[in-house]
């Protein structure tokens, strides 16, 4: 998968996201969101305890226990607060937070969710994963159209564990963007140069869309 | 009564087959001069609640090296190698819960909760085997509260009473599992006289804590390191 693809991903959520909102950023394309955010501020959440997470300090003003969920040294932005995991979770669980950015194994076309194992292998990490599904108001899922190996991520039915029966709201891949309405999966735009069967064949999952969009 | 206790006294507290609540995320606020002690005893058989194993041979890893460990209950365990090895091996039991969940239950075994209802996990591998209620037209799983033997958290500042605050993101589960064990030992950067600290500040109020154990660990660039 190209860094270029990911970073498209990314900078198309920006225009998805709103000034002031408060966001949890996922692992893998979702950390790339800061560095393109332009103008834009939002308020990050960062789930081991942060509230008003900044970029990476210079090397001398690291403090590792100021990192990032991902274990990464961070800063705090003006306004930030601190707290404990159960608040934390807390605040993801109880509605508090506008829009988690997901990565995922696999999202169905009803917006279910798979992003925490893969069967056949060994199941020893889920994090936040569901915590942030079944309790965020928005979930954007990022993610590069197929897998390492081919296989479409954007699929009719989920063949890796469900991660809750929340459903995303939105997909964001290289080629295209998707909504998720009343358990069906509609195209709203078409972000490459590929052409709408070429789409349908790469993409597993059913979708809707019309001329409007595939013509633009 | 006096809290302070050095390095190797606080062992006594702790029993072949305890469970052991331990806070960290990753290798932040985690209490490495307990666990060195930890994993220089005889202790054997130790179930370990904490969110993750540390790193491989850093952290909580050490314990699982010593063979100390016979399960660990946590949200995530696959950054730690041999923890993954272990679990193969079928040396050690994992016991997979969401981070948040790990967190409430946690809350909930030390504010005298028995459990408690949420929408976590409804509908996952995960809610196997749980009771499924609806409430007002939505979906919980019954969560019970866990509750601990011993919990070894690791602080940044005590006073002599057993205040506590934390460094940043250091704070974590720490909070919390400091609630929810019938012994509390807190290993800290720091000790500070009664008084000096900001009672408007402190994060653990001392009733919580049972004993304190000064940390044998510096911070060097940011990382801690042995002292001796």
């Amino acid at each position: 998968m190209h860094q270029i693809d990911r970073i498209k991903i990314a900078k198309r959520i920006v225009q998805e996201l709103k000034q002031g909102q408060v966001v949890n950023l996922g692992v893998g394309i979702p950390t790339l969101i800061p560095d393109y955010l332009g103008e834009k501020k939002l308020v990050l959440q960062s789930e081991n305890g942060l509230l008003g997470m900044g970029p990476t300090p210079s090397a001398e003003k690291v403090n590792m226990d100021l990192i990032s969920a991902s274990k990464a040294p961070i800063t705090m932005e003006i306004g930030a607060s601190l707290f404990d995991s159960s608040n934390s979770f807390a605040m993801i669980r109880g509605g508090h937070i506008d829009v988690a950015v997901l990565g995922v194994l696999q999202v169905d076309q009803t917006g279910e969710i798979a992003n925490w194992a893969v069967p056949g292998q060994t199941i020893l990490g889920v994090g936040g994963a569901m915590d942030l599904v079944a309790g965020a108001n928005k979930i954007i899922v990022a993610t590069v159209h197929s897998s390492k190996n081919g296989e479409p991520k954007l699929v009719k039915e989920l063949t890796f564990p469900s991660s809750g029966n929340r459903k995303a709201d939105l997909v964001v891949s290289e080629h295209a963007v998707f909504k998720f309405e009343d358990g069906t999966m509609k195209l709203v735009e078409i972000l490459s140069d590929i052409r709408i069967e070429e789409l349908i064949e790469i993409t597993g999952a059913d979708f809707e869309y019309n001329s409007e969009i595939t013509n633009a | 009564m006096e809290k302070l206790l050095e390095k190797e006294e606080f062992i006594k507290f702790v029993k072949d087959g305890d469970k052991l609540l331990v806070g960290g995320f990753g290798m932040s606020g985690t209490p490495l001069t307990l666990i060195d002690e930890i994993a220089a005893s005889s202790l054997k058989n130790l179930t370990v609640v904490s969110n993750n194993l540390g790193e491989p041979g850093k952290g909580l890893g050490i314990l699982l090296n010593e063979k100390k460990l016979n399960k660990a209950i946590g949200s995530y365990f696959t950054t730690n190698r041999d923890a993954v090895q272990a679990w193969v091996d079928g040396e050690l039991e994992i016991e997979l819960i969401p981070q948040g969940t790990l967190a409430e239950a946690v809350r909930c075994g030390g504010a005298g909760i028995g459990g408690f209802y949420t929408k976590t996990a409804v509908g996952t591998k995960l809610a196997e085997g749980k009771e499924v209620r609806v409430i007002e037209g939505e979906r919980f799983i019954l969560e019970k509260a866990i509750k601990g033997d011993v919990s070894l958290i690791k602080a940044h500042k005590a006073d002599h009473l057993g205040n506590l605050v934390y460094d940043h993101t250091g704070r974590n589960f720490n909070p919390v599992m400091a609630t929810a064990s019938k012994v509390v030992i807190a290993e800290v950067d720091e000790i500070v006289k009664n008084g000096e600290l900001n009672p408007s500040e402190i994060v653990t109020p001392h009733v919580y804590v049972d004993y304190i154990v000064k940390s044998h660990y510096v911070k060097k660039a940011g990382v801690f390191v042995a002292s001796d």
